[in-house]
């Protein structure tokens, strides 16, 4: 049968034929929907984990006792994870293993746009990358196979064009007779004391040069001869853009891009006048190729950053641009907090109050948007608190109280946590606000370890995070409602001003969360025309729902709420000195 | 066949990636190649959405090329205007009349341009608009439009109409199967 399915459905019905017992993952752009689609599989155990370094300790225990497991992240979720899977490589696996990691070149929803093909050769583990949907699915498979035949984790390699591309998919049957799991005792293959580690680094050195030798004969790997002026190496989606772009190209489509199959690489640029390397990012396999002696043109034409396209592979290649249309500029359409988000209050009262603010990963990021503008710093998941941390470290004690560390609760659980503790431990007069809005909200609401449901749809505890900051060590922590903002100001003030490190907890939920009783819209706002002075304070808190309407001739515009998109959260009332806002007739 | 390219834009929350899913099993059942593809990171919180549909005997790229699109189709006049770069010369665009203000322009920091319509046609001679939340909201409900603008470029697809309303059907849920035929056809009717 087939269906179309995006790359990610792909994978999770690649793990459902692979009869995969256990599916782990922490939400992330553009890895997310694997694991929501793996739980549509009954036989599949799927969870979310708090981070991406637990979702592979879930993963390997279930392959250490004897069942098929898979840990799926985005790109910089595999920094979180990185520690257990670099051991994990010394270790070998009981069940097939694999790790599926969905890069963002372009960075459509990322930080940084890492090339992950570098930690499967610094992990010294085989990767694998599909070019589309349906080797997305065949590669699954295969790589359970191929973790069990080599006793090693294998890396799944996607990107964003890959993940959520959708293409024609033939559906198979699942894998049966696999053996049932069960414990196993082996200690000295799986507790890596040095004595056993330094027995089991040879084995992963070995291991890469039989896997490489697969590679070379493997259908993963497959040479197209065409025309034999140009030989073009590449993998992945870059493959498609080759064979648009180049159809009478000769093409070595690499299916494995860990290790390299360097002697059908050396096989197919003897036959072939000029060799290139086409690949996003990084030069992986072009510096491979060219330290083996070949001669080879790679980054030379195509950049080190971004996305690649057919445009930018014609550019590369000289080929003359289609003709396009050009417009003058027009105004950017950039994302924005939703109307009624309880987080907007916040940042309004903390550009209000001149904090400085660390910020973190999730929705509220976009506080850092006009007109709130309120985010001064954000590196990765968790740092907003140990950063503010620091900071303080340098400051006088006048510029202490302004750092506040804003950070969502899932990016709290996630790594969040351990930041707390090491400021409540060596007692760093910060203030941290917990925007609890009970779901992950930016990758598309998903339950986390706070919200008090499984990925599965199933009730159970929920962490209670004012006593878990307490526990920590935090003396002072207090619940506020963010769209109060008299309320939430006096505690931002009174906490900043507070020479010993404080916690301050929202209590609104996502306005977004669809579960029965969790949000539930308040009373819907209108301007009253007559009374708006056209003073635009409301316009200050960058509401989707408030329009500014310019009036003709001169004179003052007014302020409109869109009935269609207001959730009545009622902050742009209380920012209104002339009574003009009030609930809609 | 060679591969056609169908671009669709508007804003998120409008159904675009719907609109591209319709296309896109319609091409399936239709036995051709199919890839749709969209980056939707943000595409929930009213940022900008594009999505490309390329149907042919085979089809190796996800996206489409600027210049290369045979239809583009946009749910907002701005969106159309931000995209009609893709479109090949001769190339086909619909778009929906209703304006959709971006945050930029509703806080006061940047003007929606008054001249949006003269600009699209400035820029691509043959583009039609038409008034897509209307029709939608005759079919029955006001979030049909994505049905409306399928509906409005039908006859230029290499899929038979008939598919496409099978595809539609099976779809939607109950009562929208009838709302969104109509939505569809209103579509059409327009075109």
């Amino acid at each position: 049968m087939k269906e179309i399915l995006s790359g990610n459905e792909a994978i999770a019905r690649g793990a459902f034929e692979a009869g995969v017992k256990v599916a782990s993952a922490y939400p992330g752009t553009p890895s997310t929907e694997i694991l929501e689609t793996i739980v549509n599989y009954k036989e599949i155990d799927a969870s979310w984990a708090p981070n991406e370094k637990v979702a592979v300790e879930v993963a390997i225990g279930a392959s250490f006792g004897g069942g098929r497991a898979i840990a799926c992240m985005k790109h910089v979720g595999v920094n979180v994870a990185a520690d257990p899977l670099f051991t994990l490589s010394y270790t070998g696996v009981g069940g097939g293993f694999v790790l599926v990691v969905a890069d963002d070149p372009e960075m459509h929803s990322s930080q940084d746009e890492q090339d992950s093909r570098n930690y499967a050769k610094f992990a010294k583990v085989p990767m694998l990358e599909p070019a589309d949907s349906q080797e997305c699915k065949d590669f699954t498979r295969i790589a359970f196979e191929l973790s069990e035949q080599f006793d090693a984790p294998v890396m799944l390699r996607s990107c964003t064009r890959i993940s959520h591309g959708k293409s024609i998919v033939e559906l198979a049957e699942p894998v049966t007779g696999l053996p049932t799991p069960k414990l196993v005792k082996n200690p000295s293959k799986l507790v890596m004391l040095p004595g056993n580690a330094k027995i089991r680094h040879p084995f992963v050195e070995e291991r890469l040069v039989k896997l490489a030798e697969y590679g070379a004969s493997a259908t993963l790997n497959r040479v197209e001869m065409r025309d034999t002026e140009i030989g073009i190496i590449t993998a992945g989606v870059s493959y498609q853009y080759v064979r648009e772009v180049l159809p009478t190209a000769s093409v070595l489509k690499l299916g494995m891009v860990h290790p390299l199959p360097m002697a059908l690489i050396k096989e197919f640029a003897a036959k072939v006048k000029k060799l290139y390397v086409v690949e996003e990012l990084d030069p992986f396999i072009e510096e491979q190729v060219k330290a083996a002696g070949i001669a080879v043109i790679g980054k030379e034409i195509i950049s080190r950053c971004g996305e690649l396209t057919p445009g930018r592979l014609r550019k590369a290649f000289g080929l003359p641009d289609a003709s396009q249309t050009t417009v003058e500029k027009l105004p950017g359409r950039p994302p924005n907090m939703c109307p009624g988000c309880p987080h907007r209050g916040v940042f309004y009262s903390l550009s209000q109050l001149k904090a400085y603010v660390t910020g973190d990963i999730g929705c509220y990021t976009l506080g850092f948007m006009p007109p709130l503008n309120a985010m001064d710093t954000c590196v990765c998941m968790g740092a907003s608190i140990s950063s503010a941390s620091g900071i303080v470290r340098v400051l006088s004690p006048e510029e202490k109280k302004k750092v506040v560390a804003v950070i969502g609760d899932s990016t709290f659980l996630h790594t969040g946590i351990n930041s707390l503790m090491e400021m409540a431990y060596n007692q760093s007069p910060a203030t941290v606000v917990i925007l609890d809005n009970r779901i992950t909200a930016m990758t598309g609401r998903q339950d986390n370890p706070a919200s008090g449901w499984t990925l599965s749809g199933g009730e159970t505890n929920a962490v209670d995070l004012v006593q878990l900051c307490k526990a920590v060590g935090i003396r002072h922590v207090r619940v506020v409602d963010p769209l109060n903002l008299e309320e939430t100001r006096a505690a931002l003030n009174e906490e900043m001003e507070r020479p010993e490190p404080s916690v301050i907890i929202t209590n609104r939920p996502c306005v977004l969360v669809k579960r029965e009783g969790v949000f539930n819209k308040g009373l819907l706002l209108s301007v009253d025309q007559d009374h708006c002075t056209g003073c635009k304070a409301c316009l200050k808190i960058g509401c989707p729902a408030i329009e500014w309407q310019p009036a003709p001739d001169g004179k003052k515009g007014k302020a409109y709420i869109d009935p269609l998109l207001c959730n009545g959260c009622d902050v742009c009332r209380q920012l209104c000195k002339f009574n003009a806002i009030g609930s809609a007739k | 066949m060679n591969v056609f390219n169908i671009v669709i834009a508007g804003v998120g929350g409008q159904g675009v990636l719907m609109a591209s899913k319709v296309l896109a099993e319609s091409a399936l059942a239709s036995g051709m190649d199919v890839k749709q593809n969209e980056v939707h990171g943000m595409a929930q919180r009213g940022g900008s959405v594009i999505s490309f549909v390329r149907i042919g005997d085979k089809v190796y790229s996800p996206v489409v090329m600027p210049g290369s699109a045979d239809i583009l189709i946009s749910f907002e006049p701005l969106e159309a205007l931000r995209y009609v770069h893709y479109l090949k010369p001769g190339g086909m665009l619909v778009y929906n009349k209703g304006t959709i203000n971006p945050s930029t322009v509703a806080s006061g920091l940047a003007t929606y341009p008054a001249d949006v319509e003269e600009q699209i046609s400035r820029a691509c001679g043959g583009a039609h608009g038409i008034d897509a939340l209307a029709i939608a909201q005759q079919a029955g409900n006001a979030k049909a439009v994505n049905m409306v603008m399928v509906g409005s470029v039908l006859k230029k697809l290499p899929i038979d109409a008939q598919v496409v309303e099978g595809v539609v059907s099976a779809l939607s849920k109950d009562k929208g199967v009838e709302v969104n035929l109509k939505a569809l056809r209103g579509g059409g009717a327009a075109a």
